[in-house]
């Protein structure tokens, strides 16, 4: 594949390692990349293996699909065997395991489960089965919740009976905030989520250099964006600053996507707590669909089980997608868990620090030195 | 060569990583567990839930040594000496029309080709039909006529076939299946076992035209993207001319569901190899890598019906490619990758930085019904 652009050049990537090298010298430097985007990319393109050794990228809580706990995808389940229902989702929410088993089991068992690209695609199903109801099964952070909330404008604009939204939208900057607080946490610094800060702005990680003395940089998607990103935060450190600095400026605004924001202060708002996958309830960090949209609120309309469910025992997600641990260090990884048979749920999106670790990492520093050095074929 | 997977370090962290890794390797060679009660879509996709429900149901239900080569075609002795090989395939690929072809060129290329990456001369072909209740007969026409059109430019005939029609529901339009049978030249000998440490993986062309064509011509996803065409073609020219050009070819294997990634993957298991890729040497028009990442999917993983990958001899390598390049299908051909001692069974990537990654079997289907 010929990478002609220029986010992704080779030549330059070099360069930039090269002086990521030249800034590391001899110390070790933990980061975290908050995003799963960005774990994706570093996997896909190998980057962990061209940074130098004590560079260390932790791999971070911002996967969407892995921070839903199992009692939300067995009520997923429920709702998507309810007769009548046409239950809609993005296709990485399909193999993730509840205690029943995932929706592409729902779906094998006779219920009607679609995925889809755009809460909108779910919209005009129900436009197109008025005698179904539909269930749009709502994840992910601030990036995905403004495109329910327009779902949802439009979907009161024209008067629509037969649909309804499942909503599991977290918001990032509690789990960050639970992360600096871990007693055992040690990182030098934050690669901070990319789309998400398109519609939140930068504003609100200034508690974590203020608050914490952490430098944060906003990091865009692309293989050149990361190496950059580790490259301002180490020029930070080494110039003896502690703030947030934006690499990912040709997308991402200071004050975010002000009418993307207004949009989701009329349809959502904060629930007092929310249960995150590993993490445990925390406080004030999703969004629930507000009265004024409660027509169109699956919780309020169906009386779901709502039952709990403990994570299994052997499951270690919580310590990975706190950075404690690495994927390779769980206890099931890549012998019970593995992407055809996840347990946790790290290891079912790819965006999840397991699967990518499984699927593109798997492979330790010599071998990849190794490969990565293998002449032109 | 030491093994990158099991070479000793003295860094205790790593040497930890490095026995979890093994384990991991030991797990993955162990035989696909079949543990689903119900057939899913993921059990059609080409990956390795596919790859389980064939051992454990069919090649457990018909085992024959025949059967267990698991390739394209089955390669038969006649009792005069003479080889035939045998091949089946069925097609439901919805849209049935798409940019670049029908259901009918498919049915035809996908069973051509794979006569024709068996080594052997494609010569007859069977066709059964598969249609609901309410499908127009002058669209039925029209795909019949392009399987006529895709037979005779293949140089093979429709010699048998069958029709059923089924209660409108009970099926989505119209599908097709074909078989077959192709003459094998007397010495021409292939197989993955003949594969050797430093031989060269070439490709016939650019990775991923057909999946995307037809994923985009659904219409759901809302790209644009008329430049995107099914690459669906015969490949038996490209074949002749390849095996002309480096009789040592070891193995051939058409790049169809699961893509590049998975064909890989299957030769370095059943060759017991390595094989490392060279990303930066991918072909992959622009639209499609564009498109690709848009969604999120891998083109390497992505279908094509046109397209094979061939292991040469190191030294005939640039003759491969040259033989190719001169046919009008074949003139994006390249080396893409080589043939390593180790670590077996692996497929991994090098990145055009010089970082690497591993290319496992596709999990999951991204795409349904491309074929």
């Amino acid at each position: 594949m010929k990478f002609v652009d220029e986010f992704r050049d080779p030549a330059a990537a070099r360069a930039l390692v090269k002086s990521i090298t030249q800034l590391a010298g001899e110390d070790e430097f933990k980061f975290m990349e908050v995003c799963g985007g960005h774990t994706h990319t570093i996997y896909r393109h190998g980057l962990e293996h061209i940074l130098p050794p004590g560079i260390e990228l932790v791999h971070g809580p911002g996967c969407p699909v892995c921070v839903i706990p199992m009692g939300r995808v067995d009520d997923a389940m429920w709702l998507a065997e309810q007769p009548d229902v046409i239950f809609t989702t993005f296709g990485d929410m399909m193999r993730v395991p509840g205690s029943r088993g995932s929706l592409l089991d729902a779906k094998a068992r006779g219920a009607d489960v679609r995925f889809v690209y755009s809460p909108l695609d779910a919209l005009k199903i129900a436009g197109d089965n008025p005698g179904k109801h539909v269930v749009f099964f709502a994840v992910g952070f601030e990036t995905t919740a403004p495109s329910t909330a327009v779902t949802l404008v439009r979907a009161k604009q024209l008067g629509v009976q037969n649909f309804s939204v499942f909503c599991n939208h977290v918001t990032i900057v509690p789990p960050i905030r639970a992360i600096l607080e871990s007693p055992d946490l040690r990182l030098h610094g934050f690669l901070g989520p990319g789309h998400v800060s398109t519609v939140v702005g930068t504003r609100p990680y200034r508690f974590v250099p203020e608050t914490y003395g952490k430098p944060l940089v906003v990091a865009g998607f692309e293989p050149l964006d990361i190496l950059a990103t580790v490259h301002m935060l180490l020029q930070q450190i080494r110039d003896g600053r502690c703030e947030v600095e934006n690499q990912y400026g040709r997308v991402v605004r200071e004050e975010g996507n002000v009418q993307a924001l207004k949009l989701l202060g009329e349809t959502m708002e904060l629930r007092p707590h929310f249960e995150w996958r590993g993490l445990g309830f925390i406080s004030q960090s999703a969004l629930k669909i507000n009265g004024a949209y409660a027509d169109f609120d699956a919780e309020e309309r169906f009386s779901m089980p709502g039952v709990r469910v403990a994570d299994p025992k052997a499951c270690q997600c919580g310590e990975v997608l706190k950075g404690v641990i690495k994927p390779w260090e769980c206890k099931v990884f890549g012998t019970a868990c593995t992407p055809e048979t996840p347990i946790g749920t790290c290891m079912v999106s790819p965006e999840g620090a397991c699967a990518a670790y499984y699927n593109f990492g798997r492979m330790h520093r010599e071998a990849a030195d190794m490969i990565g050095q293998t002449a032109g074929v | 060569m030491t093994s990158p997977v099991t070479s000793a370090s003295t860094n205790s962290h790593v040497g930890r990583e490095d026995r979890m890794l093994l384990k991991i390797e030991e797990f993955r060679k162990r035989r696909p567990r079949l543990i689903d009660e119900l057939i899913t879509l993921a059990h059609g996709a080409g990956g390795k839930s596919s790859a389980a429900l064939t051992d454990n149901v069919f090649v457990e239900a018909f085992r024959n040594p025949e059967l267990e080569q698991l390739g394209d075609g089955a390669v038969l002795a006649l009792p005069s000496g003479e080889r035939l090989a045998f091949s089946t395939d069925s097609f439901v690929v919805q849209p049935i029309e798409f940019p670049g072809g029908t259901i009918g060129h498919l049915a035809v290329h996908g069973t051509v080709n794979d006569l024709a990456v068996s080594g052997a001369v494609p010569q007859w072909l069977s066709a059964a039909f598969v249609i609901e209740e309410g499908f127009a007969i002058s669209r039925l026409r029209s795909i019949v006529a392009d399987m006529r059109q895709a037979a005779d430019a293949a140089g093979v005939q429709i010699v048998t076939g069958d029709t059923k029609v089924v209660a409108k529901g009970a099926a989505d339009g119209l599908y097709i299946s074909t078989a077959g049978v192709g003459v094998v030249p007397a010495g021409r000998q292939l197989g993955a076992d003949l594969v050797e440490a430093g031989d060269r993986l070439v490709l016939s062309g650019a990775l991923g035209d057909h999946g995307m064509a037809v994923m985009l011509a659904r219409g759901d996803l809302a790209i644009d993207a008329d430049e995107i065409v099914s690459d669906t073609a015969p490949v038996h020219e490209m074949v002749a001319a390849l095996l002309t050009a480096a009789p040592g070819t070891r193995w051939m294997r058409d790049a169809t569901r699961g893509g590049l990634g998975t064909v890989c993957n299957e030769l370095a298991q059943t060759a017991g190899i390595g094989v490392i890729l060279d990303e930066a040497a991918l072909p992959v028009h622009p639209q499609v890598l564009g498109a690709c990442d848009m969604l999120g999917i891998d083109p390497i993983y992505v279908a094509n019906e046109g397209k094979f990958v061939a292991v040469v001899p190191e030294e005939q390598a640039e003759a491969a490619v040259a033989a190719l390049r001169a046919h009008p299908l074949g003139v994006e051909a390249v080396v893409v990758g080589q043939v390593v001692p180790e670590p077996p069974g692996m497929v991994a990537l090098r990145t055009p930085f010089g970082g690497s990654r591993i290319v496992d079997m596709l999990v999951g289907d991204p795409l349904p019904r491309i074929c």
